[in-house]
């Protein structure tokens, strides 16, 4: 709770530092994204209450740029690759298989918050296609079998991997 | 003429004014550009690309936004921009919901008119991504149907630049673009004030009022039902429209034969209701003034600023007149007051009032607005609603003969009509505060100040020898720039009008819808209004205190402005909103 009252204090000062300039939703997204990790309903409405704006107006913006993500994205950021290469060798088969083992749509995060799940463009590993990262920790030559391994690898084990 | 350009199109010599754009120096040719996303001095965004013409630049450009420079030669009208133009139509039509044989915009609609014009052949030549939205009809106002959408954003710049509300903008982008509430809240869960401006102003059927017609008919069909109607001022000033009649064309004597025709009970008259609010509000404008009570005093009429004021501006809600708004008052005195002359039980009494106004319906739910657990109101239908149960009774309304408003509560005053244009109820008030105050007869009763389009208008009346400042404000972005300018306490008002919609009533959300080119030649605003100050001048009473029914309710009923019963009757409280419901 603490640690939220000190992170709406920043918000607070990102706004005042932004408020009386032109085309000021854009840094107060970005910094709020950066404080928050998300930019949450609560949020949102904190920013348009402080700069002025409606909330009709921060939302369309924040949904408009894929940069910002409105809802707090899980321990685990998996990016599967969606990029020519990957593509053609078969990445959204195992965009399809993470999704079905985790029980979540391409952008959903587990209800658990462990693990989010994201298609992305060409991660320059073409060579190893089709290619997957998580969190920074890059897997390559997939295939669909070879994903409930690896989910398990990360559900068990509390952040030693990666 | 210094200020004058000449310029070029289709091979047409035209002058225009400077800073004109190339569509506006082109109307002036008699060349109608065809648009869908423009909307006058609201929307000129050069969106949706059907207005585009060569002016000789590298690509074609969009004329809404062009400006037009002397010595410009423009081509509006070749092979190439028609088959452009006819493809944007196409592409529109790919992710459209073309459900036009039941669509309530079907042959008002700017999407198909357009598709008609241009010769559009085939509706389904593309296949287009589209996306099953739900509809949004949880408001008692307002339908959202995305699915009919064509993301001109003119309800959006409507919303937020006029009203200064802004409750829809676009969400998401490419494909998936829509106009939605924020965070998937639906219209009702937001500050919507429930104005319906996004209604007139869409092109297409993806707005609408919440059709309450059904109601109506169900009441009327009830034999144990007896149902009263009641027509607002700015309800005649513009119901011909739906049948072909000129814009400004009063038609009061029809809507009484229609409404009698329809098979009402009784047909009273909102405009009865509107000279019994002047005599509360003038009272308790008075009764201010004397006694120190809060000022300046502000009109409450209008349920989309009462909205606005409630969650906007909670800070002045004791500067809301108490009195209900006429239609309300008007529904208190059916269920009491004529149901005892009548000796009808008002629990087998209907009111279903006919309003100009989306917000209206809102307002009929207020539980504050009723008496004895009956609502003071049933049912709120729109005079484009009313319309449609003409069309639909099969009566022939520019054939009918005029009629008249029942008695009891069918006389009104010039004060009164005129309630349905901006500065009218200032107008009406004065009237009477004047003679209240003064005990003098007030000799010329036009207030010629606060009359018109402005957004806000001032002036200062003499009274008795006291110098009074008013003001009146229309569109509620305006109304929060007044109440800004009596914040700052740069000058002292003592009375304050405030409707929601832009020129008033007559301009409501309930209103006929004119197509944005009509818009771009006539005000819909000044037209309409004309009708209403023409029936004031020429109704024998013009001051609402001198209406013969209106002194009869008082001696029979009411006993004086302000009493006991008028105020449990005729008067509400207002409360703080928020802004966000969900």
């Amino acid at each position: 709770m603490d640690d939220e009252r000190t992170k709406f204090a920043e918000l607070e000062k990102l706004i005042a530092e932004h408020k009386d300039q032109k085309g000021a939703l854009m840094p107060v997204l970005q910094g709020a994204q950066g404080i928050f990790g998300c930019v949450s309903e609560d949020v949102q409405k904190a920013i348009a209450e402080g700069l002025g704006v409606t909330l009709a107006e921060v939302y369309g913006v924040a949904t408009f740029y894929a940069q910002f993500s409105l809802h707090p994205k899980g321990k685990y950021l998996i990016s599967v690759c969606l990029g020519t290469a990957c593509y053609v060798k078969g990445s959204q088969s195992i965009l399809d298989k993470l999704s079905q083992v985790l029980d979540i749509p391409v952008g959903g995060t587990t209800p658990d918050g462990k693990f989010t799940l994201e298609a992305t463009r060409c991660l320059g590993a073409c060579g190893l296609a089709p290619v997957m990262m998580i969190n920074g920790q890059v897997y390559g030559r997939l295939t669909p079998d070879a994903i409930p391994a690896i989910i398990d690898k990360y559900k068990n084990d509390d952040g030693e991997v990666a | 003429m210094d200020n004058m350009i000449t310029l070029t199109i289709d091979g047409i010599e035209v002058q225009a004014p400077q800073g004109s754009t190339v569509l506006e120096a082109a109307r002036l040719a008699g060349i109608r550009i065809p648009t869908l996303c423009f909307l006058k001095g609201i929307n000129e965004i050069g969106a949706c690309r059907m207005c585009v013409v060569d002016s000789g630049a590298r690509s074609l450009q969009a004329a809404c936004v062009l400006p037009a420079a002397n010595g410009m030669k423009v081509k509006t009208n070749t092979p190439e921009i028609r088959a452009y133009r006819k493809n944007i139509l196409e592409l529109l039509l790919s992710t459209h919901e073309k459900k036009c044989l039941s669509c309530v915009r079907s042959q008002n609609c700017e999407l198909q008119a357009l598709c008609k014009e241009l010769g559009v052949e085939d509706g389904d030549k593309f296949e287009g991504f589209k996306v099953n939205y739900t509809i949004d009809d949880l408001s008692p106002s307002i339908v959202r149907d995305n699915n009919k959408c064509v993301l001109c954003r003119r309800c959006v710049a409507v919303c937020q630049k006029v009203q200064n509300v802004g409750v829809i903008g676009p969400v998401n982008r490419g494909m998936k673009t829509a106009i939605e509430s924020p965070w998937e809240m639906h219209l009702s869960e937001m500050s919507c004030i429930n104005c319906g401006q996004c209604i007139v102003n869409c092109p297409v059927g993806a707005l609408y009022e919440k059709d309450d017609t059904k109601k109506v008919w169900d009441l009327l069909r009830d034999p144990s039902k007896h149902v009263v109607v009641q027509p607002a001022p700015a309800v005649r000033a513009a119901l011909g429209e739906e049948f072909g009649l000129p814009m400004g064309t009063s038609v009061t004597g029809k809507m009484a034969s229609a409404l009698k025709r329809l098979g009402f009970d009784k047909v009273f008259d909102t405009d009865f209701g509107a000279d019994l609010t002047i005599m509360e509000e003038a009272n308790e404008l008075v009764e201010r003034i004397k006694n120190g009570g809060v000022l300046p005093m502000i009109t409450s009429c209008s349920p989309g600023w009462i909205k606005y004021c409630e969650t906007y501006h909670p800070d002045f809600l004791p500067n809301l007149s108490s009195c209900k708004s006429p239609h309300e008052m008007l529904g208190a005195m059916v269920k009491t007051y004529y149901a005892e002359k009548a000796g009808i039980d008002p629990k087998d009494i209907a009111v279903v009032s006919v309003m100009p106004c989306t917000a209206k319906k809102f307002e009929a739910a207020r539980p504050e607005l009723g008496h004895n657990g009956l609502a003071d109101v049933d049912v709120v239908i729109t005079t484009r609603e009313l319309a449609r149960m003409i069309k639909e009774a099969n009566i022939n309304f520019n054939l009918l003969p005029d009629g008249d408003f029942d008695s009891l509560m069918g006389e009104s005053t010039g004060a009164a009509v005129i309630f349905g244009a901006t500065g009218g109820v200032m107008e009406a008030a004065l009237r009477t505060a004047y003679e209240v105050i003064t005990g003098e007869k007030l000799e010329n009763v036009d207030f010629h100040d606060v009359r018109g389009i402005e957004g806000i208008k001032e002036a200062t009346v003499n009274i008795g020898g006291t110098d009074v400042n008013v003001a009146v404000a229309n569109g509620t972005g305006n109304a929060t720039k007044l109440l800004e300018r009596v914040k700052n306490g740069e000058k002292k008002y003592t009375f304050l009008e405030v409707m929601a919609c832009p020129g008033g009533c007559v301009n409501g959300g309930g209103q006929p819808i004119v197509s944005a080119e009509t818009k771009m030649d006539v005000d819909v605003r000044v037209e309409r209004a004309k009708a209403l100050y023409g029936e004031d001048v020429a109704k024998p009473l013009r001051k609402s205190h001198e209406n013969a029914e209106i002194k009869q309710i008082y001696a029979d009923f009411l006993d004086k402005p302000g009493s006991h019963l008028a105020h449990e009757l005729l008067h509400t409280t207002y409360q703080k909103r928020e802004k966000y419901s969900k």
